[in-house]
């Protein structure tokens, strides 16, 4: 018997199971609903919203959407998103990985000393070292620009990368890699042709788990971006709220087309997000 | 493994060049900057120039010097009652939908994705959203609530002081049930099924099992989320700040560190005054705060999980 059998034909009876699907529901309908009604108003005029809120709209009256994508900078926040989550996950993988491996595949001295430091890193919240980082910097030039927010989303996600790939990386067995030894392949063959492959699941674990929060970040541009064309999606979004203050329809199309990219990445993908967003709570 | 001083001198740069690049990075950008909130907590600062060694006067200042203490007192006495009520709700529920998924009830695996979708969301959107929802006159809760005829409760959530808090922290329960609900969940589905058996053949009741047998089993993740709710808490800052503003209002009741720590340090909008003295000291405060009472909980709920 499986454990989802014998999960499945639980005692507690019918009643017992009844109340559980009746809470599963009626739970799903209070998070699924408003996000639903985020998007039908989208399609709504202003005068709808306030007369007729729970009426079908007509879905072929997409004007606050296209106003939304022509006359506000949508997609100048949209392109600083995915260029500034893109380049920090690349180079929280890429350092991530090799600190990942030369702790897991090596015994060098100091080696636990280097994990134990990665490992400290894990538990600070750096926004409580804003203020340094803002004189930091503004020390480097990088205030104001996308550079100097991928430099600390990249130092804030390379602590969970080298905790999650480390311990990925330590199950994957000696001899693959001392057959490849012994057939002559030098250390960074080894590492780039053999072992990192293999690890591809846990690179997507790691990437996860650090791309949604980097990508749905409000606070690091909040007090290091000023210039409206460098802004990413969530901050652009505020800004054009303010705009927008009485045109609900708008309003509601804004927030939807903002929610649209990782809410349709998350149907396609809901195993892979879940597993990502969880793994720093799971031994 | 052989020790690495008889390694070739190309192996030793290899694993260097592993090593050390990740090392210099994480050492700038989280170590300098966690250390020198330290020291800058100890300096007097005009603008962003620092200026006079002052000892430990800031923290004396925001701990017991008004006009700092009486804000940051008030501030914490409401990341406390934040703290203890989405304790109860957030995961007070997640515990209650993760049984409740555990048991494969027929759509089980839509209601996960559901409960989920919030928590992929950021705090802009959730917050911009909500406070639209919660609108007075044309919210959709108010809307609802007159729909199914409760129309007398309707009342400007965000807008009374009464009510201006909890309106905040039922949105971030919205937003957040999710997360522990699929955290205990796993928790629950790690149980080996042979104990659920055994227990079930021995007749137990199922509140039983849920008290004496999953419960005490899923400890391990309990203490997890606990901990990171309790640092969230104490961090808050997007949601309010884009919901009720820089000030707390209305009139400072929903005011918490995090707001208060921002103020300080990059001003707000009426005076534009930095105090990096001040907002230095509050985060080190924070810090230590988080880090102590974390550690010390962490390692009591330790004792208390059952190793499978």
């Amino acid at each position: 018997m499986s454990a989802a059998e014998a999960r499945g034909r639980a005692p507690g009876g019918p009643t017992l199971d009844l109340l559980l699907q009746v809470l599963l529901v009626a739970n799903s309908f209070v998070m699924l609903f408003p996000i639903l009604m985020m998007a039908v108003w989208g399609f709504k005029t202003t005068g709808e919203i306030f007369g007729k809120p729970f009426a079908p709209p007509d879905f072929a009256n997409i004007a606050n959407y296209v106003t939304v994508l022509t006359e506000t900078n949508f997609f100048t926040y949209l392109g600083n998103s995915l260029f500034v989550t893109g380049t920090s996950i690349l180079l929280i993988l890429t350092l991530g990985t090799m600190a990942a491996y030369g702790i897991a595949r090596y015994d060098f001295r100091g080696n636990v000393a280097v994990y134990l430091f990665f490992l400290a890193g894990l538990m600070v919240p750096l926004k409580l070292a804003i203020i340094p980082l803002f004189i930091q910097m503004r020390d480097l030039g990088l205030l104001d620009s996308r550079i100097g927010l991928i430099v600390v989303y990249t130092a804030m996600g390379l602590p969970s990368a080298v905790f999650i790939m480390t311990g990925f990386l330590r199950t994957l067995p000696k001899e693959l890699e001392d057959a490849a030894r012994i057939d002559g392949a030098s250390d960074a063959r080894i590492m780039l042709s053999v072992m990192l492959p293999l690890a591809r699941p846990a690179m997507v674990i790691a990437a996860i788990h650090n791309a949604v929060p980097i990508w749905n970040d409000f606070f690091f541009p909040l007090v290091f971006v000023q210039t409206d064309a460098r802004k990413t999606l969530p901050q652009g979004l505020t800004a054009f709220m303010g705009e927008y203050t009485t045109n609900w329809g708008v309003l509601f199309a804004g927030l939807t087309l903002s929610a649209l990219p990782i809410t349709l990445l998350y149907i396609l993908l809901s195993r892979q997000f879940i597993q990502g967003m969880t793994s720093g709570a799971l031994k | 493994m052989s020790a690495d001083f008889e390694w070739p001198i190309g192996r030793r740069l290899w694993v260097a060049f592993l090593v050390v690049p990740p090392l210099a990075f994480t050492a700038a950008f989280v170590v300098l900057p966690i250390l020198s909130a330290f020291v800058y907590a100890f300096y007097h600062w005009e603008g962003l120039k620092r200026v006079d060694f002052v000892g430990l006067r800031n923290f004396a200042d925001v701990l017991f010097r008004d006009p700092w203490a009486a804000t940051t007192w008030r501030a914490f006495g409401h990341n406390v009652i934040v703290f203890v009520s989405l304790m109860a709700v957030q995961n007070g529920v997640g515990f209650l939908l993760a049984y409740a998924l555990s048991r494969q009830l027929p759509g089980h695996r839509f209601h996960r994705v559901a409960v989920f979708l919030p928590v992929i969301l950021s705090s802009v959107i959730v917050a911009l959203l909500w406070k639209q929802f919660l609108h007075p006159i044309f919210g959709l809760l108010n809307k609802t609530l007159g729909l199914v005829g409760f129309g007398t409760v309707t009342t400007p959530w965000l807008g009374l002081s009464e009510t201006a808090l909890w309106a905040l922290i039922i949105v971030n329960a919205w937003h957040w049930v999710g997360f522990p609900t699929l955290v205990f969940l796993a928790g629950i589905q790690r149980i080996p099924p042979d104990i659920i058996e055994a227990a079930r053949l021995d007749g137990v009741s199922e509140w039983q099992l849920v008290r004496r047998i999953i419960w005490p089993l899923v400890a391990p993740s309990a203490t997890v989320t606990f901990i990171l709710l309790f640092i969230g808490a104490f961090n808050w800052f997007e949601l309010p700040y884009l919901m009720v503003g820089l000030e707390g209002s209305p009139y400072g009741t929903t005011d918490v560190l995090g707001l208060y720590f921002y103020r300080t340090a990059f001003g707000n909008q009426s005076s534009g005054t930095q105090d990096f003295g001040h907002g230095s000291a509050l985060a080190v405060l924070m810090f230590l705060f988080v880090a102590v009472v974390s550690a010390v909980w962490t390692i009591r709920l330790r004792r208390r999980e059952i190793e499978l």
